[in-house]
């Protein structure tokens, strides 16, 4: 029982750290600002997730008690890195597109993030 | 075998690190410099994770609670910074 905790414990230990390390390295390598966004966000969550699975396994079997941090700790970041990638990806949008090359939105209010600006008045007037 | 298996993950993540830190030097926007600071605060957390294991004790778990709730409010606080030119408005 132990040594198959233990076995279990270090497979998802590796397989964790693979996926931090991919996840940085897609970071560093990856050509444009918004699949550089997909690297971390998805491999980096993983990763966390496996080094806090191997905590909770680690600690049922040999402290002998089970801890509720790990979920917590877990489910915060599942949480927050959705949210922070949608901030990113609408503070690259603000920053980078212009109202012309985006997509219309197909209702009255333009895109969030670009009212107000002198190209989404431009698109505005140039559909009246 | 644990141990081993700590050494390396704890090789994986630092390298990491080292390559989130040479992102965020060279990186060219401002977005792409708060994604690796957030990546470096999630590598951060895996870290002292690590440690408590390797350790022993179960205090870096309030530690990692508290540097993941920092990370979150700081890249949110960065940007809405970068949306708005301003945090609170």
């Amino acid at each position: 029982m132990t040594f198959l905790a233990e076995i279990l414990i270090a497979a998802l230990l590796l397989i964790s750290g693979f996926f931090g390390l991919v996840g940085s390295f897609g970071l560093v390598k990856l050509p444009d600002p918004m699949t550089r966004l997909h690297a971390p966000t998805k491999a980096t969550t993983l990763g966390v997730g496996g080094v806090l699975i191997a905590s909770m396994i680690y600690w049922f079997v040999f402290g002998e008690k089970f801890s509720f941090h790990e979920l917590m700790i877990t489910l915060f970041l599942f949480l927050t890195a959705p949210i922070v990638a949608h901030f990113l990806a609408k503070a690259w949008l603000h920053r980078n597109a212009s109202p012309r090359d985006l997509p219309a939105t197909g209702r009255d209010v333009g895109w969030a993030g670009q009212e107000g600006t002198e190209a989404e008045k431009a698109r505005r007037e140039g559909e009246a | 075998m644990i141990d081993v298996a700590i050494y390396i993950t704890f090789a994986c993540f630092g390298l990491a690190l080292l390559l989130n830190l040479w992102q965020l030097a060279t990186a060219k926007g401002v977005g792409d410099r708060v994604l690796a600071l957030d990546t470096m605060v999630i590598n951060s957390i895996a870290l002292l994770i690590l440690y408590g294991i390797s350790a022993g004790t179960a205090v870096y778990f309030e530690a990692s609670m508290l540097f993941a709730m920092v990370g979150f409010v700081s890249t949110v606080a960065y940007c809405k910074f970068m949306l708005r030119g301003d945090i609170i408005e």
